[in-house]
């Protein structure tokens, strides 16, 4: 029965040398298991003049060697389940050994039964090895798969990067557009301004010359009127002289501040709120909006309707932007007053109102027109970006857009639209104090 | 003379005033203002009869100088204002409208004042 043990030892060491053979470690392993086969071969001829018990207990401690020496071992960690496969029949030696040696009768009566069970034990080591084999090869399938998966998952990571870097570029895309469409937006109100802003300087312009022209008048009429003696008529002149230089600086003044409006207009928002007193805002881009609009088409005609209140709070906020809301209010009012003039009989009179007053702890701004209104259907879209009635290219679409991210967004405000088709709308802005 | 100028911007009235100071002084001219259509038409009901010539702006907030001129000619007749008519949109439309509307003279700012003495002056005489 020996041979077993021999031939199981034997087994060992070609299985580890098979499974060494392709890796990094085999030169290091190649002599010492040569060696061993040779030492197994060796023992196992040499086992052949020995009596029966000495022959299984060389082989069982051969085999027990081998098992301990090569489970202990790092590299051989991936044979460990068929070495621990071998420990019965290594048993299976010792027991033998023993019986022989001690119970030899014993051993003798049921040497059928050591031999089988020796052969089980045997045996055992290959349904071991093969259910193992198995085994590996479901786990080496498994490893494949996983393999798999995890290349798959690789691309898919590399992909949705990728997705995510083009989204990314896009956005950055699309925030640089918003920019410009905002910055377009104003230019394109400013546009619509020239004209109006024309008007309005050269209104203040015209005073400026005529008051001078006829101050210079004046001053001969006084030098003349002192050669003449008349010293009470020399005073009231020089008394006219000096309202008339009041009224040089009050209109330049004037055409200075429309032209600093229209520069804080056109400027990228600085974004600085400051106190701001509502009235002269909305005083201006009124105008501003209605010169504009007359700029245009010179048979228009409205009624400016204003009701500022007295005594309102300075309210912080950034001027130009709330003018620019204030500007598109009045531009759209103005707009819809001459849309419904086109279909109204003879009349209809234009008319936009502007209402200022504190309600609560907000500043309310009303802007009124009794205009084409909106119809119900729109109403939900008109703060929209890039919604609009007007024919292709008369309208960005933004304007009230952008009035709501300003409102809302930028002052914590509110707007509120109460319209009806054919009668007018009414924009009501509140900003908190 | 008397002539009424119709002007929605305030400071119209001592531009006049002191450019026609001589004139004043010497009762060549009279003037009186209104600072809206609405107004002049105001002024008009009750003074008609003595004004002889009236200055209106187009461009004014409410009742247009065009509109204004109409109403003029719808209601005085006897005998008829003169009417001149000023604006800062020297365009051709406004120009023939006003002609249109039946206006004696049309006039853009800003206003040559010499050129406007002159042309009263060949008016009262």
């Amino acid at each position: 029965m020996d041979f077993f043990y021999f031939l199981a030892a034997f087994l060992i060491i070609r299985r580890i040398n098979k499974s060494l053979k392709f890796s990094i470690l085999y030169p290091k392993w190649k002599t010492m298991l040569s060696t061993a086969t040779w030492i197994i071969i060796v023992g196992f001829i040499a086992s052949f003049a020995l009596e029966d018990y000495a022959k299984d207990f060389i082989g069982a401690a051969v085999l027990f060697g081998l098992i301990y020496y090569a489970s202990k071992e790092q590299d051989f960690t991936s044979q460990h389940s068929y070495l621990l496969a071998n420990i019965p029949l290594a048993a299976m030696g010792l027991v033998n050994c023993f019986s022989e040696l001690f119970f030899d009768g014993f051993h003798e009566k049921y040497n059928e039964y050591f031999s089988w069970a020796t052969l089980i034990a045997f045996a055992w080591i290959f349904g071991k090895w093969a259910t193992s084999k198995k085994q590996e090869e479901e786990l080496r399938i498994s490893a494949e798969r996983r393999a798999e998966l995890e290349v798959l998952v690789q691309e898919r990571t590399v992909e949705l990067q990728k997705q995510k870097d083009e989204l990314q570029e896009t956005l950055q895309e699309l925030k640089t557009t918003q920019a410009q469409l905002i910055q377009s937006e104003k230019m394109a109100s400013l546009g619509e301004l020239t004209a109006g802003i024309a008007h309005e300087i050269q209104n203040p312009l015209n005073f400026v010359n005529n008051f001078s022209e006829v101050t210079a008048e004046l001053i001969e009429e006084m030098e003349l009127e002192l050669d003449k003696g008349d010293k009470d008529e020399a005073i009231a002149i020089a008394s006219d002289i000096k309202q008339n230089l009041q009224k040089i600086m009050h209109h330049g003044k004037r055409a200075d501040g429309i032209v600093k409006g229209m520069l804080q207009h056109s400027r990228a928002s600085s974004n600085v709120k400051e106190p701001t007193d509502i009235n002269k805002l909305a005083d201006e881009y009124l105008r501003l909006a209605y010169h504009g609009l007359r700029a245009k088409d010179k048979s228009f005609n409205a009624d400016l309707i204003t009701h500022f209140a007295e005594g309102l709070p300075e309210v912080s906020m950034v001027p130009q932007d709330i003018g620019r809301v204030l500007l598109n209010l009045f531009n759209n009012a103005f707009y819809a007053t001459k849309e419904k003039q086109k279909t109204a009989g003879t009349d209809y009179k234009p008319a936009v109102e502007i209402t200022t007053h504190t309600k609560g702890k907000s500043l309310e701004i009303i802007v009124k027109d009794n205009g084409t209104g909106i119809p119900d259907e729109i109403k939900e879209k008109i703060l929209q970006p890039f919604f609009t009635t007007k024919p292709t290219g008369e309208g960005t679409g933004l304007g009230l857009s952008l009035s709501y991210d300003i409102v809302v967004k930028a002052h914590s405000g509110k707007i509120d639209v109460k319209s009806k088709a054919g009668e007018g709308s009414e924009f009501r802005i509140s900003i908190p104090v | 003379m008397k002539i009424l100028v119709v002007d929605d911007e305030a400071d119209v009235q001592p531009l006049f005033l002191q450019r026609f100071r001589r004139e004043i002084r010497e009762h060549e001219f009279e003037f009186d203002f209104a600072l809206s259509g609405e107004d002049a038409l105001h002024y008009l009901h009750d003074k008609h009869s003595e004004v002889v010539l009236i200055l209106s702006d187009i461009n004014m907030p409410g009742m247009s100088g065009l509109e204004l001129l109409s109403r003029i000619r719808h209601e005085y007749d006897a005998p008829p204002p003169m009417v001149m008519m000023i604006t800062a949109y020297g365009d051709e439309e406004n120009h023939r409208q006003a002609m249109e509307r039946g206006a004696n003279d049309f006039l853009t700012k800003p206003l040559d004042f010499t050129l406007l003495k002159e042309k009263l002056k060949t008016l009262s005489e």
